[in-house]
């Protein structure tokens, strides 16, 4: 478990409850997120239908589809942001609807938007969502510095992110996500729009938090990206969970050449086009 | 509920205020460059206004054959500019006055019809007269009462004596009664209390864009992921903008100090005055989600804060005073014009913390700004979540 200064004279608050949280963990099942028949109705819209999906701990799991297919949607409710129509989904064995605030604990999102404070520093952007994860003092500040090293933004730590370039602006965003170590990160579409060099460093980190046990939801239009980082990969359409399987798996099963040609197969429309 | 959250989210909120330049024009600058402006335009006595001024009088007349003091408020009467309301003593009138009820109270002395009888029995003889002072109590927190009213007093008395208006010589000397210099009174002292009022309006404007900011990039939605209560985030809002309201009345009371104001009052007054603009203050933050809740967007959150702005200010603040009177009915219905008249009764009519010139308007404060503000979270919270 990578926690910087979890024990001695800085152990605080937060790493008494982290570790408790951590002791409920291991008391769980190996299934890191439980989706049962999911359904989530949007007026005369269904944005997912009848959902049933399981990913184990430590899993890189990618949730694939076109626009509209409900993978947000799905993210969402895993976060506690929707309430289902009908169904249950749980995160580390807590039930996302009853057990929120354990659920949020838990978790890291980045949502797909680049949402970061423009008027604060890379570091004090950390800083506040570290805060409010309960972090604080040298821990804090050790684990800011580490994940801005790995993420490239050492050197701009203390510049307005206003000032940030595009990438770097989604690095921060992707950063502000895995402030707290979360167990679980849903990572929506966090490569979108970076050039080729951020792209590869964003990998490196996810693989990175794989290498750590971390379970990792990952959804991208990618797929190159989807190929080269996901354990096992699921498909969703209009709702609907189409295919699931590890990209090697998908590939034969569909006889296809890449994830590409599946996606296409499966869904009648290219990733480019939605995307 | 954790400190820790309240804290960073307060701090972050107040970095945001002194970092991004539009809020720090608006929230600071814009509010004590318009008090400057305004303080240094009128800073001597205002202009002549033609409105009705309500008097209140306690007659003390013993009355003879001549019954002067009937006689004198059938004059005041007749010249339309004054209002007359009897009062059966001198503390229900002075009472009322606190209160901003009436604008001056005048005392008819025992000796009033006494005195008028000497002069007219001997009106060239001025040893023969028994003098006779009227009192004349003003309300110090009305520039028009100061400078309106007295004249039109003497005039009445002095046409009483004479039957004429330009008599110069009569038993009736009226004597005003005040603490208040009115001579040595300018427009900024009269102004100063909607300007303590005024300087935390603009917080609507900046709650509202905020909010839409917030929801518009993302931020709402990532704090809401994060363990942040609904609570605590509006715990910190509140305090990050109570905190700005406190600084803007410091910073603008510091600019009408340094234009001359110097109401004479102590440390417990000014210390009331800053404690009713916190209060104050929520109601802005209660429209400014109100605004938020409404708007689609920031630039929407500008154009729609206007709707609440406006009403505060105009009905409210120093501008209310030269308001028409309908206008001026309609400011009881916004919170700013109770902070205003406290403030005014305060600092100009001399009255205590606890008066009951005080106390009503603090209780519809407190029970109006505490209202706006669960009702701007509750909206908010039903149609956005928090």
């Amino acid at each position: 478990m990578h926690f910087p200064s979890a024990t001695g004279k800085h152990e605080t608050k937060f790493s008494k409850n982290y570790y408790s949280v951590k002791k409920a963990i291991s008391k769980m099942t190996e299934s890191a997120i439980t989706i049962q028949n999911l359904t989530k109705r949007f007026e005369d819209k269904t944005a997912v239908e009848n959902l049933n999906l399981q990913v184990t701990k430590g899993e890189l799991f990618g949730l694939l589809g076109p626009n509209g297919a409900g993978k947000t949607t799905t993210i969402n409710i895993l976060c506690g942001l929707v309430k289902p129509t009908s169904g249950k989904a749980k995160v580390y064995g807590y039930d996302v609807q009853k057990e929120t605030q354990k659920v949020k604990e838990l978790i890291g999102v980045c949502t797909q938007e680049t949402a970061i404070y423009p008027y604060l520093t890379g570091a004090e952007n950390l800083e506040l969502f570290g805060n409010l994860y309960g972090m604080k003092g040298k821990m804090l500040k050790e684990r800011s510095v580490m994940l801005m090293a790995k993420m490239g933004l050492k050197e701009d730590a203390k510049r307005k992110a206003a000032k940030y370039s595009g990438g770097m602006k989604r690095r921060l965003s992707l950063t502000l996500a895995l402030i707290h170590d979360p167990q679980v990160a849903f990572l929506d579409e966090p490569t979108v729009a970076m050039d080729p060099q951020s792209r590869h460093a964003v990998w490196d980190f996810i693989k990175d938090q794989k290498t750590q046990g971390k379970t990792i939801i990952l959804t991208t239009h990618y797929m190159e990206e989807a190929e080269e980082l996901c354990d096992r990969i699921g498909i969703i359409d209009h709702g609907k969970l189409i295919a699931l399987g590890s990209p090697k798996e998908l590939v034969a099963k569909n006889q296809a050449k890449n994830l590409e040609e599946v996606f296409i197969k499966l869904t009648g429309r290219t990733m480019r086009e939605e995307a | 509920m954790k400190l820790q959250r309240i804290s960073a989210l307060t701090k972050k909120e107040i970095m945001k205020t002194v970092r991004e330049p539009a809020v720090l024009f608006m929230i600071f600058l814009f509010p004590v460059v318009f008090v400057f402006a305004f303080g240094a335009s009128f800073g001597g006595v205002g202009g002549s206004q033609t409105v009705t001024y309500q008097i209140g009088v306690v007659n003390l007349d013993n009355g003879n054959s001549v019954n002067a003091s009937q006689i004198l408020l059938t004059a005041l009467s007749n010249t339309k500019i004054l209002n007359v309301h009897i009062y059966a003593n001198n503390q229900t009138a002075q009472s009322d006055l606190s209160q901003g009820t009436v604008q001056a109270v005048m005392l008819i002395p025992m000796d009033f019809s006494q005195s008028l009888a000497s002069y007219q029995a001997a009106p060239n003889n001025p040893a023969k007269w028994t003098n006779t002072t009227v009192s004349l109590y003003l309300d110090k927190g009305s520039l028009v009462a100061t400078q309106a009213i007295p004249p039109i007093i003497q005039q009445a008395l002095a046409a009483m004596a004479s039957q004429s208006q330009q008599a110069l010589h009569s038993p009736f000397h009226v004597e005003t009664v005040s603490l208040f210099d009115v001579k040595t009174t300018s427009a900024l002292d009269f102004i100063a209390p909607g300007m303590f009022t005024f300087a935390s309006i603009f917080l609507i404007m900046m709650v509202a864009q905020s909010f839409t900011q917030d929801r518009e990039n993302g931020m709402m939605k990532r704090i809401r992921i994060s363990p942040t209560t609904p609570t605590e985030f509006m715990a910190s809002q509140v305090a990050s903008y109570m905190g700005i309201a406190l600084i803007q009345a410091a910073l603008v009371f510091m600019m009408i100090y340094a234009l001359g104001f110097r109401p004479n009052v102590g440390i417990p007054a000014y210390s009331f005055a800053f404690v009713l603009v916190l209060i104050f203050s929520l109601s802005n933050v209660g429209f400014g989600l109100i605004t938020a809740t409404i708007a689609k967007s920031a630039g929407a959150a500008t154009g729609l804060s206007f709707l609440f702005v406006l009403p505060q200010l105009f009905l409210g603040t120093f501008v209310g005073a030269s308001l028409s009177s309908g206008a001026q009915v309609a400011g009881k219905f916004v919170p700013s014009y109770y902070v205003t008249n406290a403030l005014t009764s305060l600092f100009l009519r001399g009255a205590a913390v606890t008066s009951p010139a005080i106390l009503p308007d603090l209780t519809v404060v407190s029970v109006s700004c505490a209202a706006i503000l669960a009702i701007g979270i509750v909206l908010y919270a039903k149609y956005f979540k928090i």
